[in-house]
């Protein structure tokens, strides 16, 4: 093949396909249409199979992304999917949700000069074929007699659960909604990541053997030690996610019409609100909605609002576009949808009508100043330039605290701010159980739950004795040495 | 781990082994769910939802059985789930959902006299409570407030472990005339050495059972019942206020100190959903009665189900 350079290769990016925001901001249906065939080989073009690729680096999970590229250049798309799911289980929705331009596309070589390499969308591409044609890496799987119990069906436990499998283990994921999935299912609304991206996954473990017990609140229906003392399981891995909304603590918190993001969307995408009063469950909605905060669940309760009918939708975020920590292309997809950004404005008082309801939303203007702890220009305020929004519905998106049932009810050691502590194999206080994703980091990425629920059943396996017979995980080292740090220049073979 | 039935996956259907109707608007289901039986403790609640489209309604554990690996639940009809449940599920039906025991378990304590309340929705949740209190050799006091005679259960349940029980009924026609704050005084009147009141009903009657404890400094525990969602932490929408903290009733509750409660807040909050439990009650009571005539009847279920709410 000849070698390809900055010049020689496609100089944008190819175009997805996308709804039009003006009928896409009042339905559920998926915004981007993902790649065609087409469009996937054209794309496949621009990667220039660095020697060095940068953007292995800056994967979580480090999938070979310039050899899955490749192989779909190849048309071995079956091939493509093989070298993605060596790392990443969930390529269909890793594709959809992962933050690629502050990981691989945020460093991949060709970005220096042009366009990244649009590489989450041809993972989309890979991963969504695979859903259609029903591949499966089934491997051979060898029945250990272990007895694996997971707790919580997010990224992190399906990934954990998924290795254990296929190294043989009777596994049981609990969960304690009715449906699995996590936050892919009650958070992540349906235009972004559809539920059957999302069944289509769990689908898969079922394949491996894995089995579902939902309705399930661990900690309180047994709790983690009667899973090793009296149920029989060998290790546990808990993977429970953040949960516990953050409120804001600003006068008037409690008036109705003030709720959490996930509590709008839970009710929206897992209990089907949306649809109300063909299901049971409500969801009033306001006509004037204000959205505090700017990350991805900030992102969702807005688009969600628009779509379910609110005249007006605001974001009001104390920090600047640029610090914005949501996904780029959500940011982009809600100002195509017609929503308001209020940057650098902070919420000082919710206002009541006089009967509990929300009336209106104080805020006051910031200005950025020195850099604080995250590195971020601290937002301070602009004396006087306080100001009223008109709103009757106010949802926070500020973030979450962790979720204190399994600290209830065990003796499992928990850092300062409830979150559990693990050594750097995940193994909590407690021998044989394991922990991963929000619940051990606080909120962070599906990929990282992911990467987490993986590296915890390393853990596992080590700790049961069950020698690790797949693939070497390309876990972006070589004999436990990082490859940026071996002193030998790797090179290609021509073909 | 019998009780789980291997490769069962999936929603699980959740049998309900017996019901019992204890008036036009108050019936008993138990479902067989062997280990919740195992693990409930009082004070705690669980989730259920009746089918694929229905909600997550919170209901408290009101008994369980550990033998037989059942767990009771007293369900008031007041809207458009709890009468649908009232009408679909009869023994041998399956629940779509049922996922607990939620909450944390009421902290049993010391007190050598207590008092138990409980009115409308509230009396069935009490009784654990009354229950593992005279277990732990406590004198029990039970106060109990219905509408009329016709609606009162559980009489006898609570005769076999109160030491004394009162009545209390709006219009006199069982126990005393008056609402359940007249039994507590009379309770109070007649023992000067009250430890602790544990008061679980509609939010005005724990509000005014807070009340009537507060000038005698009595320690009174109260259960809220906010809306809620997951029942798991996750949401936020149980928030309520106590001494000016936020809490959320399911993982920090649902029991607290009815001195610090802002009830208020609480019968704000309960509003929420006003209007769409009205559209959807209504919807609901149409499609039946062109089925079945007769419960159409709302505002007269709906003052039957909630005697101390005005
Ligand atoms: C609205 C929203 C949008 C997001 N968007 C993105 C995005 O675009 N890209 C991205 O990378 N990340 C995104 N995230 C973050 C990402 O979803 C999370 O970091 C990730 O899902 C964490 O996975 P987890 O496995 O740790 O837990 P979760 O996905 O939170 O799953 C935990 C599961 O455990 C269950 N559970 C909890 N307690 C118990 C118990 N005691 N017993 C049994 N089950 C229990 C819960 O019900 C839940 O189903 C978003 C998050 C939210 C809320
Ligand atoms: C921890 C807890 C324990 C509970 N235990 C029991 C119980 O043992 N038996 C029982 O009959 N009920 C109990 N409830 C109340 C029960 O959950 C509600 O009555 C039920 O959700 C109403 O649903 P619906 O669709 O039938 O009525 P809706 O039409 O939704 O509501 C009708 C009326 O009920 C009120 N209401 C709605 N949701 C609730 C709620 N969560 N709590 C209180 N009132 C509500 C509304 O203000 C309205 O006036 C409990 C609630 C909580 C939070
Ligand atoms: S950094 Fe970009 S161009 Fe280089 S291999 Fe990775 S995707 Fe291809
Ligand atoms: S019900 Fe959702 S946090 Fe309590």
């Amino acid at each position: 093949m000849k070698k390809r350079t900055v010049r020689t290769i496609p100089q944008t990016r190819t175009p997805v396909q996308e709804l039009d925001p003006t009928i896409r901001a009042r339905n559920f249906e998926e915004v981007n249409c993902g790649y065609s065939e087409s469009e996937a080989l054209r794309e496949s073009e621009r990667c220039l199979f660095c020697p060095d690729p940068k953007c292995i680096e800056g994967c979580p999970v480090s999938i070979n992304i310039p050899q899955f590229i490749q192989k779909i250049g190849e048309k071995n798309f079956r091939g493509a999917y093989d070298t993605i799911t060596a790392t990443n289980l969930l390529p269909a929705v890793c594709g959809r949700v992962c933050p690629q331009e502050n990981q691989c596309e945020g460093v991949c070589t060709v970005g220096e000069n042009l366009e990244p390499v649009a590489i989450g969308r041809l993972e989309r591409f890979v991963g969504d074929l695979a859903i259609k044609n029903h591949w499966v890496n089934k491997p051979y799987i060898h029945p250990s007699l272990f007895k694996i119990g997971i707790i919580g069906s997010g990224p992190s436990g399906m990934a954990c659960a998924a290795d254990m499998a296929k190294a043989g283990c009777d596994v049981t994921v609990f969960e304690a909604f009715h449906q699995p999935g996590g936050v892919l299912r009650y958070g992540i609304p349906d235009f972004r990541l559809p539920n059957t991206v999302v069944d289509a996954e769990v689908e898969k473990l079922k394949d491996l053997g894995v089995k579902f017990e939902c309705n399930t609140l661990a900690g309180r229906l047994f709790t983690i030690e009667q899973m090793i003392e009296e149920l029989g399981f060998h290790a546990v891995f808990i993977g429970t996610g953040a949960g516990y909304p953050s409120m804001l603590n600003i006068p008037g918190d409690s008036l109705n019409g003030v709720l959490s993001a996930n509590e709008l969307l839970t009710r929206c995408n897992l209990m089907k609100a949306r649809e109300f009063p063909k299901v049971d469950t409500p969801l009033p909605l306001g006509r004037h909605v204000v959205v505090v905060g700017a990350g991805n669940t900030a992102m969702d309760a807005l688009r969600v609002s628009k779509r379910l009918g609110a005249e007006t939708v605001t974001c009001v975020y104390r920090r600047s576009k640029t610090e914005c920590p949501a996904r780029a292309e959500e940011v982009h997809h809600a100002e195509q949808e017609g929503i308001e950004f209020h940057w650098l404005t902070n919420p000082i008082e919710v206002l009541d009508d006089g009967n509990g309801n929300v009336r209106a939303i104080r805020c006051i203007r910031m200005d950025l100043g020195e850099p604080d702890d995250s590195g971020r220009r601290r937002p301070v305020p602009i004396q006087g330039s306080e100001f009223e929004l008109e709103t009757d519905e106010v949802v926070y998106a500020i973030g979450t605290n962790a979720n204190p049932i399994i600290g209830q009810t065990s003796k499992l050691t928990l850092n300062k701010r409830g979150y559990i502590e693990t050594d750097s194999n995940l193994m909590t206080s407690i021998a044989g159980v394991f922990a991963g994703g929000d619940i051990v980091t606080g909120a962070a990425t599906v990929i990282e739950a992911m990467g987490a629920g993986r590296k915890a059943a390393r853990g596992m396996k080590a700790y049961l004795g069950i020698r690790d017979i797949g693939p070497i995980p390309t876990d972006g080292s070589l004999f436990g040495i990082a490859l940026s740090e071996h002193n030998f220049t790797r090179v290609r073979i021509a073909e | 781990m019998n009780s789980i039935a291997p490769g069962r996956s999936g929603p699980q259907p959740f049998e309900i082994l017996r019901r019992e109707d204890y008036s036009d608007v108050t019936y008993m289901l138990e479902v067989h769910h062997p280990m919740m039986a195992r693990a409930a403790k009082p004070g705690q609640f669980v989730i259920v939802m009746s089918h694929a489209n229905g909600e997550r309604i919170p209901l408290t554990i009101a008994d369980f059985n550990r033998e037989k690996g059942t767990i009771t639940l007293v369900i008031q009809a007041v809207g458009k789930s709890t009468m649908e449940m009232q009408q679909t599920l009869t023994a041998g039906s399956m629940l779509h959902g049922l996922a607990g025991p939620m909450g944390i378990p009421t902290h049993l304590s010391d007190a050598r006299k207590v008092i138990c309340v409980g009115g409308g929705l509230g009396v069935a949740p009490v009784y654990p409570q009354a229950r593992a209190m005279k277990q732990k050799g406590a004198y029990v006091i039970g106060v109990l407030g219905f509408r009329n005679k016709d609606l009162v259960f559980w009489e006898d349940k609570f005769r076999a472990i109160c030491d004394e029980l009162l009545i209390c009924t709006d219009d006199g026609s069982a126990g005393i005339k008056g609402m359940v704050t007249d039994g507590i005084k009379q309770a109070i009147e007649k023992h000067k050495d009250i430890e602790e009141v544990i008061a679980i009903g509609p939010p005005v009657m724990m509000k005014a059972s807070a009340n009537a404890t507060r000038v005698a400094k009595i320690k009174t525990m109260v259960s809220l019942n906010p809306i809620m969602v997951d029942g798991t932490g996750m949401c936020g929408g149980c928030r309520v206020k106590v001494g000016e903290k936020v809490k959320f009733a399911c993982v920090d509750g649902p029991d607290f100190d009815g001195h610090e409660v802002d009830f208020d807040d609480l019968m704000v909050r309960l509003r929420r959903y006003k209007e769409e439990e009205r559209v959807a009650t209504e919807r609901w009571s149409e499609t039946c009665r062109m089925s079945e005539p007769g419960l159409g009847e709302l505002s007269k279920i709906n003052e039957m189900a909630f005697p101390n709410r005005n």
